[in-house]
């Protein structure tokens, strides 16, 4: 577990373009925290709580996705499923600043960078995403399964995408390998890693909403077929 | 009939988060995640991670400011035990995320006007 874990080292993205994303991240934090606010309430807010520690501890866990190389939960699809757009992006941000303060991961002069990319854009990314797909998808468990996945995949790879974004932006070094090259090997792997981050999304969104659906945010004002139990006039009756 | 309650369910995800961050930790892949991976593309490196030649994006790459900390890179200063060092501190993680983030979003959170519903029960329930 010496991995990087995702999140930008100090040093990589040169000091000017990190200081700018500083200040991007602490004013999508405010507005967030102004638009979250009319989300929270006395039953969203200890549920962000539990999807932050969530956050936190799938992002210990990295799975291998080619030999030597391992990626490990984001986030962000998952917690705009669960607890909508705006407390999403705070959830993942207040995961990166307890990671970089108290366990060293990700550097702090790069704490603007990563909430950018693994924050603000993974989770835009994924509520794009989700918006179209529970609009075009049957309002089932499997709707919202295939909705938690693709999601997930199509928020890591974007988030990837805007490190290397960051890099040719602000990068101090000139690549051996070549940029274009390197891209390539990020979105490669970062497929994979969707794919495991997909699957970890699924299964809990899946799970909550089988136990209790009005607890996704995203099912807010629907009704999910096959989830709920139909009110049972009838004990015993069709399930 | 009673389904699941909030409370039951906000109990059981945290027991699970606990576990995964407690025991599962110790099971993750040590090898470098797919960003690292990029980052060393063009590079070559020896046994013991350092860059021997080559130009890549870790090139620059500083240590982190704090990783003398207690919990610094998921640890324990003091703690030789790898097992028990992973696991406290992925269990001390959990909590203080849910301590920030939880009172974080309970400070946030819209209350009722006044004179409606229950009193408020305190900080939140966690």
């Amino acid at each position: 577990m010496d991995g990087l874990a995702l999140h930008i080292a100090d040093g990589v993205i040169g000091t000017p373009v990190a200081a700018g994303f500083a200040a991007l991240a602490v004013g999508v934090m405010a507005v967030c925290l102004a638009r979250g606010r009319a989300d929270l309430d006395d039953r969203l807010a200890p549920m962000a709580g539990l999807v932050a520690a969530f956050v936190f501890a799938a992002q210990m866990l990295n799975f291998p996705v080619l030999p030597g190389v391992s990626g490990h939960l984001v986030g962000g699809a998952l917690a705009a499923m669960l607890v909508g757009p705006w407390v999403a992006v705070l959830c993942v941000s207040v995961v990166l600043v307890v990671q970089a303060l108290v366990f060293a991961d990700g550097g702090l002069t790069a704490l603007g960078l990563n909430i950018t990319n693994l924050a603000l854009v993974s989770t835009a990314a994924a509520y794009l995403v989700i918006v179209v797909l529970l609009r075009v998808l049957p309002r089932t468990l499997t709707g919202l399964q295939v909705t938690a996945f693709v999601a997930s995949v199509v928020s890591v790879v974007v988030a990837a995408l805007a490190f290397v974004g960051q890099y040719w932006i602000g990068g101090g070094v000139e690549l051996t390998a070549g940029l274009g090259e390197v891209l390539g090997t990020i979105a490669g792997v970062h497929v994979l890693i969707g794919i495991g981050e997909g699957l970890i999304t699924a299964v809990t969104v899946v799970t909550v909403a089988r136990v209790r659906p009005d607890l996704v945010y995203v099912l807010r004002g629907s009704r999910l077929a096959g989830a709920a139990r139909p009110v049972p006039a009838t004990r015993g009756g069709a399930a | 009939m009673k389904s699941t309650g909030r409370t039951g369910l906000l109990v059981g995800g945290l027991v699970v988060c606990l576990l995964l961050a407690g025991v599962v930790s110790n099971f993750a892949s040590g090898s470098p995640d797919g960003l690292e991976h990029a980052a060393q593309q063009g590079c070559t490196v020896d046994a013991a991670g350092e860059i021997v030649d080559g130009s890549c994006m870790a090139q620059r790459e500083r240590e982190h400011d704090l990783a003398g900390g207690l919990f610094a890179g998921y640890r324990i200063r003091g703690v030789d035990n790898q097992w028990l060092a992973t696991g406290l501190s992925g269990v001390a993680g959990v909590m203080v995320t849910l301590l920030v983030g939880g009172g974080l979003f309970w400070l946030l959170r819209r209350r009722r006007p006044a004179g409606t519903g229950p009193p408020a029960a305190g900080p939140a329930r966690e």
